[in-house]
């Protein structure tokens, strides 16, 4: 794990999490702007996914248990491709809101990876 | 579903998420450390499944419960909250830290999850309480006897 990045990614999940909460308050519905920001948000955790396979072997081992670490990575990576399937099945501002839920979730799941590899056992 | 109750299904359903993804890890890892905890730790996430599924499935059954297992979760969050403050040696924890290797759901009123399992359990209820199942017609004339 990289440090800026898992700051990064949390700083953009939040962002994307909070746009999306006040899209769906002011009612939008799904738009390409809200699936945007969620499609971004998956894109960094597909390269975090990356990162986690490849650091290990380069030097860079996490703290703490590597599993634990994947259980919180796996379930990330299928939050947004579950809600955005959601959204696009039933349209409706709270869809919206949903988005940014999963953005928010995935945050703090984030932040507890980035402890887990990093803090945790060190 | 409609409205405003799928934003609550659906955080029902990451805490769900939440609650097994640990629970889980922490029985294999090392269920050996704090049985009690860790037992209590996979009950909770089992409830909040079947919570989460009694909120979306239709009809009084279901709507029953919902009930059942939101209180289950109202009780466990406030009673395992309060043990794990004052009485942490009850549960064979090693440390009240909700961010800590014990940790479960309910400790420290949920702080670990951002007293998300406190507050839920509540909205839960209140929107239980708005969202009466539809009454069969024949009922619906037969008096206030249920």
């Amino acid at each position: 794990m990289i440090e800026w990045f898992v700051t990064l990614q949390v700083i953009v999940a939040c962002a994307a999490g909070i746009l999306c909460i006040v899209l769906g308050l002011v009612g939008r519905l799904p738009g390409d702007v809200s699936m945007g920001a969620v499609a971004l948000v998956e894109v960094l955790l597909l390269v975090q996914l990356v990162i986690a396979i490849i650091a290990p072997a380069a030097g860079n081992p996490p703290s703490g248990s590597l599993a634990e670490f994947y259980i919180y990575l796996i379930s990330a990576i299928i939050l947004p491709l579950a809600g955005g399937f959601w959204a696009l099945v039933e349209r409706n501002r709270w869809s919206t809101v949903i988005l940014g839920g999963v953005c928010l979730a995935i945050a703090v799941m984030v932040y507890r990876m980035g402890q887990i590899w990093f803090v945790q056992g060190a | 579903m409609t409205g405003v109750g799928r934003v609550l299904v659906f955080v029902y359903g990451v805490l769900a998420l939440a609650a097994t993804g640990r629970s889980v890890f922490q029985i294999i890892d090392r269920f050996h450390e704090a049985p009690v905890a860790f037992t209590l730790s996979g009950l909770a996430a089992v409830v909040y499944i079947v919570a989460t599924v009694a909120l979306i499935a239709p009809g009084r059954v279901w709507y029953r419960v919902a009930w059942g297992t939101i209180s289950f979760e109202l009780a466990g969050v406030l009673i395992i909250g309060t043990l794990s403050l004052f009485a942490p040696a009850v549960l064979g924890l090693h440390d009240i830290d909700p961010f800590g290797r014990d940790a479960t759901v309910w400790s420290v009123y949920g702080m670990g999850y951002l007293f998300i399992p406190l507050v839920l359990p509540v909205l839960g209820m209140l929107w239980l309480r708005k969202h009466r199942p539809i009454e069969p017609v024949q009922d619906a004339t037969s008096g206030a006897a249920s």
